[in-house]
């Protein structure tokens, strides 16, 4: 055992984790830490340009390279810039570490300048936090939290460290083991529920599987295959699910929920059988809970217990991590092809394919983009997403099919992810082209980021799909609000001398025949590009479910949608700026 | 409905915290709260009474034991239980009137802890519905001052409600003292 200072303590633990990539920014009582990291040239620190940056780009890293992501901050504002990095975290079960000074312990509780009760602030946003207020306890922490981020249903694990602690002298010792009495994550599924399961499973005549984040949380893709063909059952995926499927799988269907297509969302609604594998019933993928297809059996299979009976009620639940529970199901289950079944659904995709399809004619739409990109990059390339309509037509449109081809913020729905969150991929895949679809209006509240690029020579792509709107609140305002345009016109910089400012860059594609060539440009340039694609305005995006309607009320147009709620049809004319 | 669920938490600072946010946060309504040690060293019990369904009830305890610091958590609403409460009732009681408030507590087995001449301190240990029975019998005379304690919970005969994993000594002293304060001497004035 040695003899060191608690910075030297953190900085040693990381080490010992593989964590060696840090999203960071300095600020007074850390700077005991930064001082120290000079000492320690095996961490890659990266100094981004907003703490809520640096927590997504954390986030995007642990997605895309599978695993812990680390973001640093200091006290008071450095610390409550990240909540919203880590309740994104959270609700899409990111493993993430998200470490923060605070004023020394003898100021703790005294409003000390940039103090924050940060884990208090943190304390329902995270899978568990730390305030360690001796450097001996620094390790054992540090070695806990890794392994509560990273096993189990994985998430944020905040640790705050006070000013004086990280100059405090302690034995570095590095636990061998953790052992938490409270936190003893189920693997294995219950043999006896497998068995139910199965029994209902062969049973059934049209069955169907929701295939969740867990799956790619879980790397249970094969798994899940191998399952699907076996029982012969067509797969449906949420949004954080799509990549647990390859796309052009002759079971996939494809993403359900308020975007999904028509067949997934009849499918889900015609079922007998409904399998849910990670994921947790959220009502955008479901619709409304009291008509999700009440007459299904439900067989949930998830490693979060609090899952189960949440939402809707499961026939079966089965508590476990999809990677170990599907071969045990596998085993069980019969041989099927549910040839009347599948033949039902693709009956209907047929009818239906137009609502979900990339506009022909000379406008050029953010499908169209969407499409070329996915074309260019193939499924070796990662794309990350904003949120609001540009997400959803990537998720439709970019072909996902492998895990983390895609990252997006799910849950929270968080803007402003897309930049950072891409930031963190290209560093954890340093040779895989990175793509970010982003809107207009995301990509405006975390762009500093690029200054991040720069320093780190990290060539991401920034295609805007700039419609000089919030464009999904211009949807639902046309949609839902009948035509009442409120605070949804955006005035919008030129984004090609935002490219130049930084150094970088920018190409501005008005015409859908330059699309091609614009994104080769872009991926033949070793650098960042910043796309300004001026996309149609007054696009929506279809299907849809509009919220609180149950998937069987999913419409493809603006006639059904004013039908269904009752209203006129709206007349979508341009709204003012 | 009514449940009493037992729940053994690691004794850490921020633990009553963490139980009490996710009752807020997910909507869960709190009758009452007791929490004390156990005969396990850094263990603490809690003992929740809520209001809800039993489904949700199913996910009190499920969200309960996302908690990490959670080791155990049991709902005892539908077992042979003891259940009590401890309340302290100040009443108003001149000289004339004390044999009389003395016999009427007696048929609860209420005790008097403190008199003076125009005041008594009531004591009862007795289930909920006992204690509200003692409030309503002891109003005509004036209640000036009351405490109740929330309830507390042992199932009767031989099974409990505990926590038998013993955790390695590294982790069990880790689990008892880090997180709190030193004492203050030892701690030097840094700046910011």
């Amino acid at each position: 055992m040695t003899k060191m200072i608690g910075a030297d303590i953190v900085l040693e633990s990381l080490k010992r984790l593989e964590a060696t990539t840090i999203f960071g920014y300095p600020g007074g009582v850390v700077l005991p830490l930064y001082d120290r990291l000079p000492a320690h040239p095996e961490i890659r620190h990266i100094l981004v340009r907003h703490e809520q940056g640096g927590g997504h780009a954390a986030d995007g890293y642990a997605r895309a390279s599978g695993k812990l992501g680390v973001a640093l901050a200091t006290s008071g504002p450095g610390a409550t810039n990240l909540v919203t990095a880590i309740t994104t975290a959270m609700m899409d079960s990111v493993p993430t570490l998200f470490i923060t000074g605070n004023v020394g312990r003898n100021l703790l509780g005294k409003d000390g300048f940039q103090e924050a009760d940060i884990t208090g602030i943190t304390m329902p946003i995270v899978k568990h936090n730390y305030l360690v207020m001796r450097a001996q306890d620094l390790a054992y922490t540090f070695a806990e939290a890794a392994h509560i981020a990273t096993t189990g249903r994985p998430g944020p694990v905040h640790i705050d460290i006070p000013k004086d602690v990280f100059t405090e002298e302690a034995e570095f010792e590095w636990p061998t083991t953790v052992s938490i009495r409270g936190y003893r994550p189920v693997l294995r599924g219950n043999p006896a529920q497998v068995k139910r399961a199965a029994a209902i499973i062969d049973a059934a005549e049209r069955p169907i599987i929701f295939a969740g984040h867990g799956i790619i949380l879980g790397r249970a893709h094969e798994e899940l295959r191998t399952f699907a063909e076996k029982a012969g059952i067509p797969v449906l995926n949420t949004l954080l699910g799509l990549g647990g499927m390859p796309h052009d799988h002759v079971l996939n269907y494809g993403m359900m929920g308020m975007h999904g297509s028509y067949w997934a969302n009849h499918a889900a609604s015609n079922a007998d059988v409904i399998i849910g594998l990670g994921m947790r019933m959220d009502d955008r993928a479901l619709g409304r809970f009291a008509d999700m297809n009440p007459t299904a059996k439900i067989v949930h299979i998830d490693i979060d217990p609090a899952e189960h009976n949440k939402n809707l009620i499961a026939t079966v639940p089965i508590v476990g991590d999809v990677r170990e529970v599907l071969p045990q199901l596998c085993d069980e289950v019969a041989q099927r092809s549910h040839v009347e079944w599948i033949r039902w659904i693709d009956q209907v995709r047929d009818g239906h394919r137009t609502s979900m399809s990339i506009p022909g004619g000379e406008t050029l739409t953010t499908q169209y983009v969407v499409d070329r990109i996915a074309d260019s990059i193939g499924t070796e390339g990662v794309v990350v997403t904003g949120v609001g309509q540009h997400q959803m037509w990537a998720a439709q449109f970019m072909r996902i099919s492998r895990p983390y081809q895609l990252i997006t913020s799910g849950g929270l729905g968080t803007m402003g992810f897309e930049v950072p969150a891409a930031l963190g991929a290209q560093v954890a895949c340093p040779d895989r082209a990175v793509w970010t679809i982003c809107g207009d209006g995301g990509f405006q509240m975390t762009f500093q980021e690029i200054a991040t690029m720069v320093d780190e020579r990290l060539p991401v792509k920034m295609a805007i799909m700039n419609n000089g709107y919030l464009g999904m609140v211009r949807q639902w305002q046309e949609l839902i609000y009948q035509d009442n345009y409120v605070a949804v016109a955006m005035s919008q910089p030129d984004f090609v001398k935002i490219a130049e400012a930084y150094g970088i860059k920018g190409i501005l594609v008005t015409d859908k025949d330059r699309v091609v060539d614009a994104i080769a440009e872009a991926n033949a340039y070793d650098g960042p590009v910043i796309l300004d694609f001026r996309v149609e305005a007054q696009g929506n995006v279809w299907p849809m479910v509009p919220a609180g309607a149950s998937l069987t009320e999913t419409v493809e147009s603006r006639e059904e949608i004013a039908q269904l709620l009752g209203q006129p049809i709206p007349a979508n004319p341009e709204p003012a700026r | 409905m009514k449940h009493t669920v037992v729940a053994l938490v690691e004794d850490r600072p921020g633990v009553l915290n963490r139980v009490a946010s996710l009752f807020r946060r997910r909507g869960f309504n709190i009758d009452s709260l007791a929490v004390g040690t156990t005969e396990e060293q850094g263990i603490s019990r809690m003992t929740i009474v809520l209001d809800g369904a039993d489904g949700i009830v199913e996910q009190v305890e499920k969200q309960l034991y996302k908690l990490i610091d959670v080791v155990k958590v049991s709902d005892v609403t539908h077992e042979e239980a003891v259940t009590r409460e401890l309340a302290l009732i100040k009443v108003r009681c001149m000289s004339e009137q004390r044999a009389e408030v003395l016999d009427l507590i007696q048929i609860f087995r209420a005790q008097a802890v403190d008199v003076t001449p125009n005041s008594l301190i009531i004591q009862l240990v007795a289930g909920g519905e006992t204690l509200d029975a003692l409030v309503d019998n002891l109003r005509p005379y004036g209640i000036r001052e009351m405490v109740r304690t929330g309830r507390i919970a042992m199932v009767r005969g031989n099974r409990t409600t505990a926590v038998h994993e013993q955790e390695p000594e590294s982790a069990q002293r880790f689990h008892l003292e880090s997180g709190r304060r030193p004492e203050e001497e030892h701690l030097q004035y840094v700046s910011k």
